[in-house]
């Protein structure tokens, strides 16, 4: 690899959407030789294969391990590659590991050529959680939608209220209760079944 | 309470000291609020405990050795207080592997050096006909697998470097791998060999402690910083971990423990197969032959949860074979201090080696171990990756 050319990067994840992302932040840095690996059979024949300069993974992925035995000299493996941690670099570490993302640097590349590439994909790797917690919240938030509605459909029909009033009702409780409306509106439909 | 703790484990019946510990109460009895961390690979554990994320860890007894002396990593300084098991690997072949080494030995086929004899001559007819190399998945570098599968074939004249292809797969990768061909045998710890068994895949060849008597296999390793400030945590840890090795060893607990380790937040894999390797009775193939060996596992007997030094500078002395680490006095002083029997002893109130414990390594081959002269026992191998 010349020392202008762009490093050969491998993205290892088997989740297709957050190789997406990540790819697509590593090619507006700039760094247009990406490739990613959503399929674990065989990775190291594939990564050979490919022979790239740096390779990321998630750490949801059990085929961590494969890539700790290229740091070891054997027949097995035939370029040597690092682990982008030195002694000095413990913030790196922390960095990649709350963010779930580790980066492996073969031999030859200079290490400071991985820093803006490690750094970019914490921080995609960071937005796309972030992006998981979003999608988790609205789908509770639609769930607790449709159970309040069943709930007041319950005390419409129970009570003789209309819809404005049962939801006073269910809002009122809550707040006394110190609970959330869902949390609430839930236990009338489990008291409600209960009674059936 | 005091502070919360997290626990790193994979999952493998040899964490059952510490699920059962953390499951039945014994680690709240000592007022210790744990909460178990399931990982999926042991870099991630090593990782997790080496920045603080983990408080202690369910560990490759040889991971802790190299973090303590920063191989293939950083150098974070670890120890290990409590030895969660001794064995409890066995090396799996394929059926048409199998088959081929039948043929070819000449002697008992639970006896490791006709085996590895017989390896041999399949190894050189493979070469002979142009055959691809024979290769065999373990579960990392650093680890007891890969000694035990090195040390096995070696003893009968093959190259682990040379004349076979190691690979590192995750023990949940193992069955498929054999079953796709990918690989032709593999050396894994409990339950995997037997998985491949029920599933029709593999024989198991060797328990481990055909290879080695008794060879330290997981540790609850903990980071030395960690382990001088919280004295009164790491004795508890202890504590509640002993109990648990008990009761794991207690036949009428052990339908108990099955149930326990099976649920899909510990190790998620069938009861009965569980119940099966803490009795140490596995079924070798799948004609249903069962083999039974009181020391396929050892959890809580036979002094095996006293972490020795003997066990940390044989593995050692199997990185330098190998050659993962350069020989040194200091290296060996390290490496044999990770392993603290002095903490196992002042948290549980007793004093010294277990007398009833046998030999610290007991191999099949070679010299008996002497950990104050490695260079002198490793000379006595023909095979290795090791410059004097």
């Amino acid at each position: 690899m010349g020392a202008e050319s762009s490093p050969k990067i491998a993205i290892v994840d088997e989740s297709p959407i957050r190789a997406a992302i990540l790819e697509e932040g590593l090619r507006e840095a700039g760094f247009t030789d990406v490739v990613r690996i959503s399929e674990m059979q065989s990775l190291l024949s594939r990564i050979y294969a490919l022979d790239p300069d740096v390779i990321v993974i998630d750490l949801e992925n059990p085929s961590r391990d494969i890539l700790e035995q290229m740091f070891q000299v054997s027949r097995a493996v035939r370029r040597p590659i690092a682990m982008f941690v030195d002694q000095s670099d413990a913030a790196s570490i922390q960095a990649s590991v709350d963010a779930g993302v580790s980066a492996y640097i073969v031999d030859g590349l200079k290490k400071e050529r991985l820093k803006p590439i490690l750094d970019l994909c914490i921080s995609r790797f960071n937005a796309f959680s972030k992006l998981q917690d979003e999608l988790d919240r609205a789908k509770s938030a639609l769930e607790d939608r449709k159970v309040i509605e069943r709930a007041k459909g319950i005390l419409m029909k129970l009570k003789g209220l209309t819809e404005d009033e049962a939801y006073v009702l269910l809002r009122s409780t809550a707040m006394r209760e110190k609970k959330k409306i869902g949390e609430i509106a839930q236990s009338i439909l489990t008291a409600s079944e209960l009674l059936k | 309470m005091t502070k919360p703790l997290h626990i790193g484990f994979i999952p493998l019946i040899d964490a059952a000291a510490l699920i059962v510990a953390v499951d039945k109460g014994f680690t709240a009895a000592e007022g210790l609020d744990v909460t178990l961390v399931r990982e999926v690979s042991w870099s991630n554990v090593r990782d997790k405990l080496n920045i603080g994320l983990f408080d202690a860890a369910h560990l490759l007894a040889p991971v802790a050795i190299a973090s303590s002396l920063g191989l293939g990593h950083i150098k974070v300084p670890i120890v290990a207080p409590f030895n969660l098991g001794l064995n409890g690997n066995a090396i799996t072949v394929s059926p048409a592997l199998h088959a081929a080494m039948m043929a070819e030995l000449d002697g008992d086929r639970f006896d490791p050096m006709a085996t590895a004899l017989a390896l041999r001559r399949v190894v050189a007819a493979r070469r002979k006909n142009g055959v691809e190399p024979l290769t065999f998945g373990m579960t990392f570098p650093f680890s007891t697998h890969n000694y035990q599968l090195r040390f096995w074939m070696a003893a009968g004249g093959v190259d682990p470097d040379e004349d076979v292809r190691l690979v590192v797969l995750p023990p949940p990768y193992m069955v498929d791998s054999i079953a796709s061909g990918q690989i032709d045998g593999f050396c894994v710890g409990a339950p995997w060999n037997s998985i491949a068994v029920d599933r029709g895949v593999g024989q198991i060849l060797h328990f481990g402690s055909d290879i080695l008597a008794r060879a330290a296999e997981k540790v609850l390793a903990i980071r030395q910083g960690w382990s001088a400030k919280n004295p009164e945590l790491v004795a508890a840890l202890v504590r509640a971990a002993s109990r648990a090795a008990e009761f794991v060893e207690q036949e009428q607990s052990q339908p108990e423990v099955a149930r326990i380790l099976a649920r899909p937040e510990y190790v998620g894999v069938d009861a009965d197969v569980i119940l099966r390797t803490l009795q140490g009775r596995l079924k070798i193939s799948q004609d249903g032959t069962i083999r039974e060996s009181s020391r396929y596992l050892l959890l809580g007997r036979e002094g095996a949860p006293w972490p020795d030094p003997v066990q940390a500078a044989w593995l050692y002395a199997q990185m330098v074979r190998w050659g993962q680490a350069t020989i040194s006095a200091e290296a060996l002083q390290i490496a044999k201090a990770v392993f603290r029997p002095d903490l196992y002893d002042a948290a549980l109130g007793r004093n010294g080696k277990f007398k009833d414990a046998p030999h610290a390594v007991g191999a099949f081959a070679g010299p008996a171990f002497d950990a104050d002269d490695i260079v002198g026992h490793l000379a006595a191998f023909r095979i290795g990756r090791w410059n004097p």
